[in-house]
């Protein structure tokens, strides 16, 4: 058979695929999706279980161990019959959390952890890549079989550039069809149903080899019995221990597999296929189990000693010069190969892109999250990842030279994979399950499976040194890649199995005992173990609700703030019993919650979001943190309308505060101009008076001397009162001129004195004076100084009403000020006259006797307030007491 | 003119000027310098006339008026009052009270003679 004819029908197919998939993808873009997400194409789609590896490699696998092959098709078989118990869980959580690949469940599981992501992403591509390196070798060894059996003697291209154009060719039709769009739900039709017709097509081919083999070559099944019978085959003996672990293994891999996964829960997710599923996609495996056997056994006796058993699918009808069914042989095999790697790489590729990528290229550009061309960057970062994910099973093809056989690389892939299992299963189902728990038992599962399966798989002396595997890891005997721990002669996949499994799963339990998890942990885990629970409460409301307390304290801090959140629950726990931990979510609580959080977020936003947490889960949690966080803000916009109302409230209340300052200023006012009308129509009434008597005449010169006397007294009287208004205005408004100059206290108090004591000359008034004290120089306006003294030495002379009046006179210097007290012997100021007698017009005594207007004591507080000192009356000193108190040097700004 | 008047100022100058003007018109002047005990000296006096100065230490004279007229004895006793402070709520106030005449400082000594002439006369 001409070899172009086999290219021109692997373009042909390819062209056909292409067709198939561009003709679903319009349906699908055209809202027709139909019979595109039925259970048979679902089931279908499955088969890309059944890999290269399964349609050439099984045949050899039972050619050199008997039927041990079955076991990578009980596990499956096993897992979808069982389908109730945990696929329908995994499916349930996938749709509902909106899961886009496993490590995206894993991630979202434990607290939406990107390190998990990156850790599951990583397990996935380093365990990928031989497998894909193994596809790759398949079509390769396919065409060369193929070459190397036409009689026009066509030579085979390179082996290497055969696979360089396979891996590209599956690359651009990947990313031609698995990163067209981007949808959110990962969902690619196209791709579907072309895997669909590839898994029509490889059943069809090898049960086609089958029934030529059994009937065309074998001579009916019963012929084919007694071969396989009398075959070594027949003797084969089961291995218990080494098929437990098979099937276990096989069983793990088609839940953890990247691609398994991307088909059964990313593309379709709906529950319902799976019924059809459960008993169809184990048929389907039986059917491509059904003739591997007797091939295996024909092919060994027809075939020569040392032909591949791998390829006996292919080079049985060849030899037979059954060119077509040769042909549809190779075809399958080639569906089988491309259809893996192409939804291999699509789940790669969003992997990479969704927990690498991504997250690296928003740390390093937080701003482009804003804008719009996010989805330019995933598209872009996929097409790369695609490309890289098939660069990497290229460059693994070409060091391992395509040596190994199929099923042993198969095999290790699966080993690879099933580390995800503990976690997954435990995530599932076991709410203490935390992140750190899960990344320590993937680290320990994927370092030991490194260390025991993958590395060592390269040969000695590749990645490992011989001597590592004699002697150990840096020759610690107990640290041989196939001896671990000292286990000794088992089987080094299942020593590696174990091993790895065991470890991985006793990291994961005892780190999860051992931590604690957050609360976007805990909301998380609830919503996955209790998937069903959640669901089945519906919409009969709270009183069949099985909300967590976890989600709903979650949302509770989000909307009513942490502390009240916490207060509430708190109360709640009191009320239940069970102070200290979380309340229970009872109908009554779970209302009043709702009630509370309708009066921050409005009725039916909070009715929502309650149902969401206790019905119907469809919405994600990052929705309803969403949800949430607006609802803040709008608190927070709320919160600064209240603010402004606050401040809005605090302005009236101050211009009231004026307002009635004002008031009061006014009413001070009309006081003060009573005060001074009084002051000045006092005076002017004698003046008047008795300038009247004097202008009638005729009164003895003593009378008129004395009228006079009183008119001039009278007249100075008012004189004053005048310069102290006018003086009292000045300081009072701060535009007085300070004459600022150095005096000596003791210079000042001397000129007081001699000033004051025309003020009642006739008492002799004892003052009592510490003169070295006194001799303090300060930068002040003297004369205004002196004038505080010599009103406060005059009040003493007129007020003091001790038999035997003295006045001492204390000065200090105390941290850059000055004090002089003032204190007189009387019986000094009544206590509640003490706080207005710096008042104006405070006069507590006959004015007459004084002399004054009532003004002195408040000129002299204006006085010092302007010297940038204080005048104070000093309490309990026996008399009348008062204290000056200025800075040494009077600051110009103060003043 | 025969009379007798008691005065109740605490200006010294002003009681002066007041005493040697009636006293000039023939009245009897008797003065107290403070409003403590004012209305008791009306009772005992019982003068022909009250002049009377509204700002007294000690007491206010619109108290020493509200006693005045308090007292059966004195309630109709003519009373002249004298305010420096000139503001017609004082003025309300003492008519309200009771007042006869109400002046403003500084008068005029011929208008204060007339005014106490017609009151003593009353």
């Amino acid at each position: 058979m001409p070899f172009n004819l086999l290219v021109l029908a692997c373009l042909s197919y390819v062209v056909l695929l292409f067709i198939v998939a561009f003709v679903a993808e319009r349906r699908a873009a055209l809202g027709r999706i139909g019979w595109l997400r039925s259970p048979v194409v679902y089931t279908l789609s499955l088969s890309i279980y059944c890999t290269a590896w399964t349609f050439y490699g099984a045949v050899g696998y039972a050619a050199r161990s008997g039927l041990e092959f079955v076991t990578i098709y009980l596990g499956p078989t096993i897992v979808f019959v069982g389908w109730w118990l945990l696929l329908r869980k995994l499916v349930r959580i996938g749709r509902q959390q909106r899961v886009t690949s496993i490590a995206d469940l894993v991630s979202s599981r434990f607290g939406k952890s990107n390190l998990l992501g990156v850790v599951v992403t990583a397990l996935a591509v380093v365990a990928a890549t031989p497998y894909i390196a193994l596809q790759l070798q398949s079509v390769t060894l396919s065409f060369g079989v193929f070459a190397s059996g036409t009689p026009e003697g066509w030579a085979l291209p390179d082996r290497d550039a055969t696979a360089i154009w396979v891996a590209g060719g599956l690359a651009l039709f990947t990313i031609l069809f698995g990163t067209r769009n981007l949808d959110a739900k990962e969902q690619h039709h196209g791709v579907v149903l072309a895997i669909a017709v590839e898994a029509v097509v490889k059943l069809v081919a090898l049960l086609a080899v089958g029934i030529f083999v059994v009937w065309g070559l074998g001579g009916g099944p019963a012929a084919v019995f007694a071969r396989i019978d009398a075959s070594a085959i027949g003797e084969w003996q089961v291995q218990p221990g080494r098929w437990t672990g098979l099937i276990f293994v096989s069983a793990a891999a088609v839940i953890c597999l990247p691609r398994m996964f991307q088909v059964m829960v990313v593309e379709d997710g709906d529950e319902r296929h799976m019924a059809l599923a459960s008993w169809a996609f184990p048929l389907y495996l039986l059917l491509m189990s059904l003739f591997i056997v007797p091939i295996a056994v024909v092919g060994l006796e027809r075939m020569p000693a040392g032909a591949n058993p791998d390829m006996f699918v292919l080079t049985l009808p060849l030899a037979e010069g059954q060119g077509a069914l040769a042909m549809l042989a190779f075809l399958g095999g080639f569906s089988s190969a491309t259809s893996m790697v192409i939804v291999e790489s699509i789940a790669l590729a969003t992997m990479v892109s969704n927990h690498v990528v991504m997250p690296l290229w928003l740390r390093l550009r937080p701003k482009a999250a804003i804008s719009g061309d996010v989805r330019r960057i995933v598209l872009l970062s996929r097409r790369l990842a695609i490309v890289g994910v098939l660069t990497l099973g290229y460059l693994y093809y070409r060091m391992s030279g395509g040596s190994a056989a199929l099923a042993s690389i198969g095999l290790i892939a699966f080993v690879g994979m099933a580390q995800v299992l503990p976690v997954l299963v435990g995530g599932l189902y076991w709410r203490g399950a935390t992140k750190a728990g899960a990344v320590a038992g993937l680290l320990c599962g994927f370092a030991v499976w490194a260390f025991t399966l993958y590395l060592p798989s390269f040969g000695p002396d590749a990645a490992l040194s011989a001597a590592t595997f004699e002697q150990g890891l840096g020759g610690i005997g107990w640290l041989r890649p196939q001896g671990l721990f000292g286990v000794e002669a088992m089987d080094p996949l299942l020593h590696a199995l174990f091993w790895s499994l065991s470890l991985n799963t006793a990291a994961f339990c005892l780190f999860s005992l051992l931590t604690f998890p957050g609360p976007v942990e805990r909301m998380q885990g609830a919503a996955f173990v209790n998937v069903f629970d959640a669901e089945s409460a519906g919409s009969l409301g709270w009183s069949r609700g099985r909300a967590e307390p976890e989600a709903l304290l979650v949302m509770a801090q989000r909307i009513l703030g942490d502390e009240n959140a916490l207060a509430l629950f708190a109360s709640e726990a009191r009320a239940q019993g069970k102070e200290g931990f979380l309340p229970d979510a009872t109908p009554d609580f779970v209302a009043g919650l709702e009630r509370r959080l309708a009066g921050s977020v409005g009725a039916a936003t909070a009715h929502a979001m309650i149902s969401q947490i206790v019905g119907r889960a469809t919405v994600s949690v990052e929705d309803l943190m969403a949800v949430a966080n607006e609802t803040a803000q709008i608190m927070e916009y709320s919160a600064r309308l209240e603010a402004q109302q606050e401040e809005l409230t605090r302005t009236a209340t101050q211009l009231r505060e004026a307002n009635e300052k004002l008031q009061q200023l006014s009413v001070q006012k009309d006081a003060f101009l009573s005060q001074i009308s009084h002051e000045l129509r006092t005076p002017m009434t004698s003046i008047r008076a008795f300038s009247e008597i004097l202008t009638e005449g005729d009164l003895p010169p003593e009378i008129v001397a004395n009228y006079g006397r009183i008119i001039h007294e009278e007249a100075i009287r008012l004189t004053r009162l005048l310069d102290d208004l006018l003086d009292l205005s000045v300081l009072e408004n701060g535009s007085v001129q300070l004459n600022v100059g150095v005096a000596n206290i003791q210079q000042l108090i001397d000129r007081a004195l001699a000033a004051a004591g025309q003020s009642r000359p006739e008492r002799n008034f004892l003052i009592v004076r510490d003169l070295p004290a006194e001799n303090i120089f300060v930068r002040t306006d003297p004369d205004r100084l002196v004038q505080v003294f010599i009103n406060l030495v005059s009040n003493a002379r007129k007020y003091c009403d001790a038999k035997e009046p003295e006045l001492r006179i204390k000065v200090r210097q105390r941290a850059g000020r000055v004090s002089v007290d003032f204190i007189d012997n009387g019986s000094g100021i009544p206590k509640q006259n003490q706080a207005i007698i710096f008042e104006k017009f405070a006069r507590l005594t006959d004015q007459t006797r004084a002399g004054g207007a009532g003004l002195g004591l408040a000129i002299c507080r204006e006085v010092m307030a302007n010297l940038g000192g204080a005048i104070n009356y000093l309490p309990g000193q026996g008399g009348a007491a008062f204290r000056v108190t200025l800075p040494l040097r009077l600051d110009r700004k103060a003043a | 003119m025969a009379g007798h008047v008691l005065l109740i100022e605490d200006e010294p100058n002003i009681a002066e000027a007041i005493r040697f003007l009636l006293g000039r018109d023939g009245m009897r002047v008797s003065s107290l310098s403070d409003g403590v005990g004012a209305a008791e000296a009306v009772r005992e006096v019982r003068p022909d006339l009250v002049i009377l100065d509204l700002m007294l230490p000690g007491c206010s004279g619109l108290e020493v008026l509200a006693a005045i007229r308090a007292h059966p004895e004195t309630g109709s006793t003519p009373v002249l009052m004298l305010t420096a402070k000139g503001q017609g709520r004082d003025r309300e106030a003492a008519e309200k009270a009771g007042v006869d005449r109400f002046m403003t400082k500084p008068f005029s000594n011929a208008e204060m003679l007339a005014s106490v002439r017609e009151l003593v006369q009353r």
